[in-house]
């Protein structure tokens, strides 16, 4: 990668302080999400991922987050340098959010029309365009058919209750493309839905990174997803990215013992074996171990492990943040 | 189509409530010990008057064939005669309900107008020093005695400070207004009559002030949880993500959903906001059906006391049918699934 | 965590809690304070014979001094004796009433939640009725049919008050009901008296004391109206609500016969209130 990608999180620190106590919740996480490309963050349930996604969005409050070193820059700006206005500029416009729960992201009491068209309106507003209500039902009606949904007249008429879920998870990515935002992030797209569902707004994703030039940042627990549609992947463990690489790569020759861990635990059907879990769990992230974050449940911990490792390269475009590489050769 | 079978399976639901209420006040006004038509009239009065008077209001009929005449009569808008004035109690009635409704329906104005603001400002506000005011004069309008407070209005603005009227709806001796709704504040306008207007508002404030206190409260707290129960709503966050301007995002996507619950409390309260009214009235001498009732209670004028309850739940009922009516407009599940969401 | 441990952390967790609610504080303090002045009144209070008919022609209508800390009433009588006798009353009036209104309530709530179908349509249809009528209403014909006096106001308004535990208590249990441990109990062969009292009724513990606590205070602000109106306690049985009826008449001049029993309800409403508020905070509850 060459040039600049669209957006770069460096070494991002964020602290989670309530009641008296603080909570190390991201330790100098760095990710990068080209144009064209589609990048995934990979992690379980608690490792800080939405922390990740909510803080490239601006969404996350302060106090109680506190954020602790790092930048995030989007097309060369460092966006934590930006005031609330200019960030809030470029929510919903240059950058937008697809929602994980197409049932409850929808305002039950507003049609499509009306919550599309108040997006489009201050969108419009912010961007300092001008479009009267024939123009953005237009534009609505252009956006519902780039995700491939017909008859948009009657989809904009229509209240959330009234369509189906995958339906509406259309919907959340059409209001996510109304400003032709450049870089598009999915919180766990497809997760509410069946897995037939899932696999045709999978698709859809793709076909609009391909043609439309997006950049796709793509949050998930699901291994599956991942080896499906990224191209590039990042792995992140308690707050801290623990490996990253092309998909292919990673998925054929995982380094990190708990990327190697994640992959033993997905079921294989062919060949047998029982289903194997991690031991442990998620460290307590108000007294996080002092180095590597996974060394209490890791398999190959030495003393070494205490201090924290910086990411190795391993292979081309491929790195680990491990001591214990020449173990997992 | 299916709100319409809501609406229909609500007014079904009215009409047992209004029947299971006619009987439980027919048992209750016939259960009284001693003789009504002796009390009526008195201790001088002969033994055939009062035996012409027991025929007269069909007290030597059975029970059963005394409810009977009350349902139907109730069916079709009679309400008897009053034992007192000897004047269908439907007269008498009528006369002071247009008081009592304008009353009722200039406190639900103010307790919407003043709760709802007060309780999105004290949600947006949580927990800030906004947020524990509104508190406070939510639990103040819940504790206070409504009676209580219409004293010391009554004392406050009215003799201490000078500047409102104490007792009555007008000034006595100004010139007629004419009687079209039965409510002064719409009838003057309509007759373009501002002096008037002017001069029955002057003597709405105190008793609807006295009345909303505990009703504004409630509002501003039910407003207060629900828009907190709606700030936690997905939907929220992602306006918020797709950038929708903070104001908007306030007042139009939040409130309108948690507009709900302040509604249907507010159905539910009417009871007890009846109840006040009954108070209120009497102490600013307010001409209405409350006071009618009190009187009549104090009389043992059963067929007043009937025809007040009657109306009293005949209100409750219609305001309760009203939230359902609003609530669908509002929230589009409603109206769609057919049910209480 | 073992057992003992977990509830010890659970306890510990809600003392702190409590300590940092000075609402709920506030609210038992102020609760306290009006149920010991009305329980040890008759030794407390100045003029203890002032509660009966007793006639001070001399000392009427004096303003608040040191001889009558809150002033006397219109036939002379010690306002301040009269306030803590008065509080007597209403604590029984309330205490009466909750005690047969609220395991009616819920007894019924928990009937009609747990088997539905036409217990539950019963129940509720009359549980609507009842709603229907202004409480206040209902008990101001109530002691006009009976004659007005202490229990048949008590009787009045008991007679309504158990309506809003039961629509409580059936709303809570409509949602338990779904829930796997009466289907445990069930399928272990647990008898329906069983699950009823000793699985659902425990889970609305909480619920019904906040209701409780919040309903003390506004049985004592009916009653207070209603005697008000001159349907409660007759005189010269000191009661609250009588009291600023009677000083009503001596506005504005002579205000604290009006005022203090006035504030005394108030304050004794308030402290329930808050203690109910409190509690609720406390116990998480949010659907009262």
């Amino acid at each position: 990668m060459s040039e600049e990608p669209l957006l770069a999180v460096e070494r991002l620190s964020i602290d989670f302080e309530t009641e008296g106590r603080v909570a190390h919740i991201l330790r100098e996480v760095s990710l990068e999400v080209p144009a064209r490309r589609h990048v995934a963050l990979v992690g379980e349930s608690g490792c800080g991922k939405s922390v990740t996604m909510r803080a490239i969005m601006g969404l996350l409050t302060t106090p109680p987050a506190k954020f602790r070193g790092g930048e995030i820059r989007f097309d060369g700006a460092n966006l934590l340098r930006l005031s609330g206005r200019e960030r809030e500029a470029l929510r919903g416009t240059a950058m937008s959010m697809v929602f994980q729960d197409p049932t409850s992201s929808l305002n039950p009491v507003f049609t499509i029309g009306d919550q599309m068209g108040s997006i489009l309106k201050y969108a419009d507003r912010r961007l300092k365009r001008s479009r009267n209500a024939v123009e953005r039902k237009a534009r609505i009606a252009e956006v519902l058919g780039q995700v491939r949904m017909a008859d948009p007249e009657r989809i904009s008429r229509a209240y959330p209750v009234m369509l189906s879920g995958g339906m509406r998870q259309r919907i959340l990515i059409a209001m996510a493309l109304l400003s032709e935002p450049r870089l598009l992030i999915a919180d766990e797209p497809g997760t509410a839905l069946d897995v037939t569902t899932q696999a045709q707004i999978l698709k859809l994703l793709r076909e609009l990174v391909e043609a439309r030039g997006l950049a796709l940042l793509m949050i998930t627990h699901n291994l599956g997803v991942v080896r499906e549609s990224a191209d590039h992947v990042f792995v992140m463990y308690a707050g801290c990215v623990v490996e990253q690489g092309p998909t292919h790569a990673v998925f054929a020759k995982p380094r990190h013992p708990y990327t190697r861990a994640l992959m033993a635990c997905i079921p294989k059907l062919s060949g047998g074996g029982a289903m194997r879990g991690i031991d442990g769990s998620l460290p307590d992230y108000s007294a996080p171990p002092p180095g590597c974050r996974f060394e209490p449940r890791c398999p190959l911990a030495v003393s070494a492990c205490l201090k924290a490792p910086p990411h190795f390269e391993v292979a081309q475009g491929q790195s680990a943040a491990c001591w214990r590489l020449e173990a997992t050769e | 189509m299916e709100f319409v079978y809501f609406l229909i399976r609500r007014v079904l639901w009215s009409l047992l409530v209004l029947i299971g209420l006619s009987i439980t006040i027919f048992l209750i006004a016939r259960v009284m010990p001693g003789d009504p038509a002796r009390m009526a009239l008195g201790p001088r009065a002969s033994q055939q008057q009062v035996q012409d008077l027991k025929v007269k209001m069909g007290l030597n009929l059975s029970l059963t064939e005394q409810y009977e005449r009350f349902a139907v009569g109730l069916a079709h808008g009679d309400l008897g005669l009053s034992f007192l004035t000897k004047r269908p109690v439907n007269d008498d009635i009528r006369e002071t309900f247009a008081a009592t409704l304008e009353l009722v329906l200039v406190t639900i104005v103010i307790a919407f107008a003043i709760g709802v603001p007060l309780g999105v400002v004290a949600a947006v506000n949580k927990d800030g020093w906004i947020d524990n005011s509104v508190r406070l004069l939510t639990i103040f309008g819940a504790v206070m005695p409504s009676f209580l407070l219409a004293l010391l209005l009554q004392v406050l603005a009215g003799y201490v400070l000078h500047i409102l009227p104490t007792t009555g709806r007008i000034t006595p001796d100004s010139p007629v207004i004419a009687n079209i709704t039965g409510l002064l504040l719409v009838d003057t306008l309509l007759k373009g009559d501002l002096a008037g207007f002017w001069d029955a508002l002057r003597h709405l404030f105190l008793p609807a002030i006295a009345l909303s206190a505990v009703t504004t409260g409630q509002i501003a707290r039910i407003t207060r949880a629900s828009m907190i129960d709606v700030a936690k709503q997905d939907y929220v966050e992602a306006a918020r993500a797709f950038g929708v301007p903070d104001a908007v995002r306030i007042f139009k996507y939040m409130l309108r959903p948690a507009f709900v619950p302040p509604m249907t409390i507010m159905g539910l309260e009417f009871a007890s906001l009846i109840g006040n009214a009954f108070v209120v009235e009497l102490v600013f001498v307010w001409p209405g059906m409350a006071s009618y009732g009190v009187r009549s209670i104090l009389q043992k004028d059963l067929n007043a006391l009937m025809g007040v309850v009657m109306i009293s739940g005949l209100f409750f009922v219609v305001a309760n049918l009203s939230v359902d009516v609003l609530v669908g407009v509002v929230d589009p599940r409603v109206r769609i699934r057919g049910m209480r969401a | 965590m073992s057992q003992a441990t977990a509830e010890v952390a659970a306890t510990s967790r809600r003392w702190r809690r409590f300590r940092r609610n000075p609402t709920a504080a506030v609210g038992l303090a102020i609760v306290a304070l009006v149920v010991l002045a009305a329980i040890f009144a008759p030794w407390i209070s100045p003029y203890p014979d002032h509660v009966g008919a007793v006639v001070n022609f001399r000392a009427r209508h004096q303003p608040p001094s040191a001889h009558y800390w809150l002033g006397t009433d219109n036939v002379g009588r010690d306002i301040l004796t009269r306030v803590l006798f008065g509080y007597r009353i209403s604590l029984i009036l309330a205490a009466t009433v909750l005690i047969f209104a609220v395991p009616v309530g819920v007894v019924l709530g928990l009937l009609a939640g747990y088997f539905g179908g036409w217990t539950e349509t019963i129940i509720m249809r009359a549980n609507d009725i009842a709603l229907a009528i202004p409480p206040l209403v209902m008990a101001l014909a109530v002691t006009t049919v009976l004659t007005p006096s202490l229990v048949h106001s008590m009787l009045a308004i008991a007679a309504l008050w158990w309506t809003w535990h039961t629509r409580l208590i059936f709303s809570i249990v409509r949602t338990l009901r779904q829930q796997e441990f009466v289907e445990a109990a069930k399928t272990l062969g647990a008898s329906r008296f069983h699950i009823l009292f000793r699985e659902l009724l425990p889970n609305c513990a909480s619920a019904i004391l906040v209701k409780t606590s919040l309903d003390f205070g506004f049985v004592i602000l009916v009653g207070a109206a209603l005697s008000y109106l001159g349907l409660g306690v007759q005189p010269p049985t000191p009661d609250l609500g009588t009291m600023v009826a009677s000083g009503a008449d001596f506005l504005p001049e002579r205000w604290w016969e009006s005022l203090f029993p006035g504030a005394a309800i108030l304050v004794a409403a308030l402290g329930f209130n808050l203690l109910g508020d409190g509690l609720r905070d406390l116990f998480d509850v949010e659907s009262v």
